[in-house]
């Protein structure tokens, strides 16, 4: 049953699991990129880095270029883990079955 | 979740990790057309040593000698314009932006040791030591594939490999180093950019 409790509910999202999938490579990610990406709304988008962010899976970043103002994130140490765990789940339940 | 779902979600986060920092819409036609271009530059230079400056590979002077530098910058030149159009039109096929993050790090981390090496080339040439150019011109183009190759097709690496191989080589052997400038340049990307076409382009 172990393997089970590693399936994160958190990460039982394909947005949140994309997040953190294009984090796990990339040192930043901002807003803009991450919606290309995956194909989000701007308030689906913002609503999934929330719940990220929440967890402290997430970092965000808010600053200026120019006169834009620019959101990145990056994940966090705790993220990266739980991410690697919740992959590791997976992959044992499909081999399993 | 079905077990389906499970599979893919995983196939999407491999996909999204590599989109997201890999460049993958590099041309392998490309390729094949740089080998070309280097396989004709070669033999220019070839019958005009031969014929003009006394047979010797490695030791050239005068007129002959610029004609060659220029037949090499020509060979350069056309190789990246082939390769930047067919690479453009495949990132279009494949719904790829040319020119963003993925990119533009794949450009940085092959330029970089490209340019240190043609930059050192100049002056190994300057010295008049023309035996070594063939052997670092492809060390420094091997190492380049390689820094490229985390931010685009894994595959190059491999030819990267090649390259620094041949080159430690030619810097051995001077005297090889025509020779093996053919092989590198010229007949692996052919052999690569054919392998490359019918891995991932005639799909």
């Amino acid at each position: 049953m172990s393997i089970i409790n590693n399936i994160n509910k958190l990460f039982d999202h394909r947005i949140r699991l994309g997040i953190m999938s294009v984090l796990m490579v990339n040192e930043y990610a901002d807003f803009k990129t991450l919606k290309e990406l995956l194909g989000a709304t701007d308030g689906n988008l913002a609503s999934h880095t929330k719940a990220l962010e929440n967890a402290e899976y997430i970092l965000v970043e808010k600053q200026f270029i120019g006169r834009k103002p620019n959101t990145r994130y990056s994940a966090t140490k705790l993220g990266k883990t739980e991410f690697k765990k919740h992959i590791e789940a997976l992959e044992k339940l499909i081999k399993k079955t | 979740m079905s077990n389906e779902d499970y599979l893919k979600d995983i196939s999407e986060i491999k996909d999204l990790m590599n989109k997201s920092s890999r460049f993958i819409s590099l041309s392998g036609l490309s390729g094949i057309l740089a080998g070309v271009y280097a396989l004709i530059g070669a033999a220019v230079a070839y019958w005009l040593v031969i014929n003009h400056s006394g047979g010797l590979l490695y030791i050239f002077h005068g007129w002959v000698f610029w004609t060659c530098m220029a037949v090499l910058a020509m060979v350069a030149i056309l190789s990246v314009i082939t390769g930047i159009i067919l690479t453009t039109r495949k990132a279009k096929k494949n719904n790829e932006k040319i020119w963003d993050n993925s990119s533009r790090r794949l450009l940085l981390n092959f330029l970089i040791p490209l340019v240190v090496g043609g930059i050192y080339c100049l002056i190994i040439l300057d010295q008049g030591r023309y035996g070594q150019t063939g052997g670092l011109m492809l060390i420094f183009y091997g190492l380049a594939l390689v820094s490229a190759s985390k931010y685009s097709l894994g595959d190059i690496r491999y030819l990267g490999y090649i390259q620094i191989v041949l080159g430690l080589i030619a810097s051995y052997y001077p005297g090889y180093g025509f020779w093996l400038w053919v092989i590198g340049f010229g007949i692996m990307h052919i052999v690569y950019g054919t392998w490359m076409h019918f891995k991932y382009d005639s799909k």
